[in-house]
């Protein structure tokens, strides 16, 4: 027989832990699923280990997380299983997962879905070449091991590019240069949604404070870059641009990317629920309920897989959905629940700001031709279009035409970029273009496992 | 270049391409890779083009290494032990018959 629980949690960030903390303090039995060794999810990623050092460079932001890791850790009735990776939710709310090279199914009265955000496609020339990386893949290099470069060209979009520079000027290996795809100036006309931020003043300080740092540090920073590509054979050796009507050449073994975060779809997909498209916010988002139920009963969303709102949001909602559920069963606490909610809002004030300030450049919406688009199956942004010309509507036939999004990634990194093409090349929005179908198993797993779970599937307890 | 933070001595001996390299406790086999200045961690299925670390958060697999005979292991997501052998992918997965 599989197991059951009041509530599986999958993900260990904030979301994730808030959301067992506050459903365990009420008694229900909460399983939490992350495949990290260690709860924190990426935010808050290794912040029980790190030394003085680390803490210092990450910042108070960031040490910030040791209160809630301890909290997640001492209560009482949290069944934490680390290193533990789900490949399929069945329609009964049966979660399946590999841990240690076997497959277990917990049957869960409610899922609360806490992945997080990936970072949005960056499609460039050059950018599988090995030394080209995610802004977010250096800052878990930072966090989880110390390990840093100092010769790392920052290029994209996004209050991370900001944030990893100056903590790399506090590591004293400040990044070689920052090449912004933002506009100069862009900031002036903004200023409706600026004056909509100023409830959540706390951020616009942290920014205006992270750019003095990178700027007294003497980085070289280019704005409004554009033709952007990456150089090298069999390792990046350079990045070239164009920046106020000027060529850029800078020699790097080390670029990173960053476009900002996108939701992380797969489960939300796998489980069909609802989707719809945010143009602020250029992706898409499962349809939420008031209490962060999606259209499939039961299975709720905590956190930034539910659309952009950072780490202090996600914990608040972690502990929404954990106090909402709780309050079906009797546990209710109205007060903090509407305390929750009138901080959740006034914590999301500052994203319209911040989402026209960094809206994506159109190159990465838009790649050349020429530029790949799938990584995985190294499928080109001209051949989507051609296969978009030859008939296929949205990015599942595309998938058939020429293999998008069915390597290894199953579309994790790709699927926002080739919507995205499709859409540009049919006229139609994203949202009739629509989004990958996502199958089981959500990521691969050997099949002598596969064949070894009996997991009590219904067909076995029948049979 | 890549340097390190902190003063951790390596404590952990691992093999990538038969080599032997030193690992700190917490590392994955990613980030032990990416301090011993390790770029190249397979070779496309597709192309054969070299790929290394990209999203260090388990989402891209372009990290993907064999691990004791095993391939398709994420790099940045199994944490190192002592005595492993890791090697390059190289290309598609053979079935051994």
């Amino acid at each position: 027989m599989s197991e059951r629980s009041d509530i599986v949690i999958i993900g260990a960030g904030p979301a994730g832990m808030a959301c067992a903390i506050e459903a365990a303090g009420k008694g229900l039995s909460a399983v939490v699923l992350d495949e990290n060794p260690a709860p924190g999810g990426q935010i808050y990623r290794s912040v029980e280990s790190v030394g003085q050092k680390r803490l210092d460079i990450l910042g108070p932001d960031y040490a910030k997380g040791k209160a809630l890791v301890s909290a997640f850790r001492e209560t009482a009735g949290i069944d934490y299983r680390p290193c533990s990776t789900v490949w399929n939710i069945g329609s009964d709310r049966r979660v399946e997962f590999s841990q240690g090279g076997r497959s277990f199914g917990i049957l869960a009265g409610s899922v609360v879905v806490a992945t997080g955000a990936l970072e949005r496609p960056s499609p460039v020339p050059g950018w599988t070449l090995p030394g080209v990386t995610t802004v977010g893949a250096l800052q878990i290099l930072l966090k989880g091991s110390g390990v840093v470069y100092d010769d790392a060209v920052l290029v994209g979009a996004g209050p991370l590019l900001w944030l990893l520079a100056a903590q790399l000027v506090d590591a004293k290996t400040p990044p070689k240069a920052i090449v912004e795809t933002t506009p100069p100036r862009h900031v002036l006309g903004l200023l409706p949604q600026l004056f909509g931020s100023l409830a959540a003043p706390g951020y616009l300080r942290k920014g205006l404070s992270m750019m003095r740092k990178v700027r007294r540090a003497g980085i070289p920073h280019h704005s409004g870059a554009t033709n952007i590509r990456i150089e090298g054979d069999s390792q990046a050796t350079a990045v070239r641009f164009e920046s106020r009507g000027r060529s850029h050449h800078i020699a790097s073994s080390t670029i990173a990317l960053h476009q900002g975060v996108v939701p992380n779809q797969q489960i939300t997909r796998l489980l069909q629920c609802d989707h719809f498209w945010d143009d602020s916010q250029k992706c898409f988002r499962p349809l939420l309920d008031e209490r962060r139920q999606t259209s499939i009963q039961r299975v709720f969303v905590a956190g930034d897989g539910a659309g952009i709102e950072g780490a202090a949001s996600a914990e608040m909602q972690g502990r929404l959905v954990g106090l909402l559920i709780a309050a079906e069963a009797g546990h209710v606490e109205n007060e903090r629940i509407d305390s929750l909610q009138s901080q959740l809002k006034r914590e999301a004030s500052v994203r319209p700001f911040l989402e026209k300030l960094y809206a994506p450049s159109s190159e990465v919406l838009s790649p050349a031709d020429e530029t790949i688009v799938c990584r995985c199956e190294e499928v080109s942004a001209g051949a989507i279009r051609k296969a978009v010309d030859d008939g296929a509507p949205g990015p599942n036939q595309v998938k058939s035409f020429l293999r998008t999004g069915m390597g290894p990634c199953q579309g994790r990194v790709c699927g926002l970029a080739v919507a995205s093409v499709i859409s540009q090349r049919t006229g139609k929005p994203p949202e009739d273009v629509d989004y990958y179908r996502i199958r089981p198993p959500l990521k691969p797993l050997q099949l002598s496992e596969l064949a070894a779970y009996d997991g009590a599937s219904p067909d076995k307890a029948v049979g | 270049m890549v340097s390190l933070i902190d003063d951790i001595e390596g404590q952990i001996t691992f093999l990538f391409e038969g080599q032997p390299v030193t690992a700190r406790p917490g590392d994955t086999v990613a980030s032990a890779l990416a301090a011993a200045n390790t770029r190249h961690l397979r070779d496309s299925v597709v192309s054969g083009e070299p790929r290394g670390v990209f999203c260090m958060m388990g989402a891209c697999f372009d990290c993907l290494v064999e691990i004791d005979g095993v391939q398709n292991r994420q790099a940045c997501m199994t944490p190192v032990a002592d005595g492993i052998s890791v090697k390059r992918q190289r290309g598609g997965v053979e079935v051994a018959l």
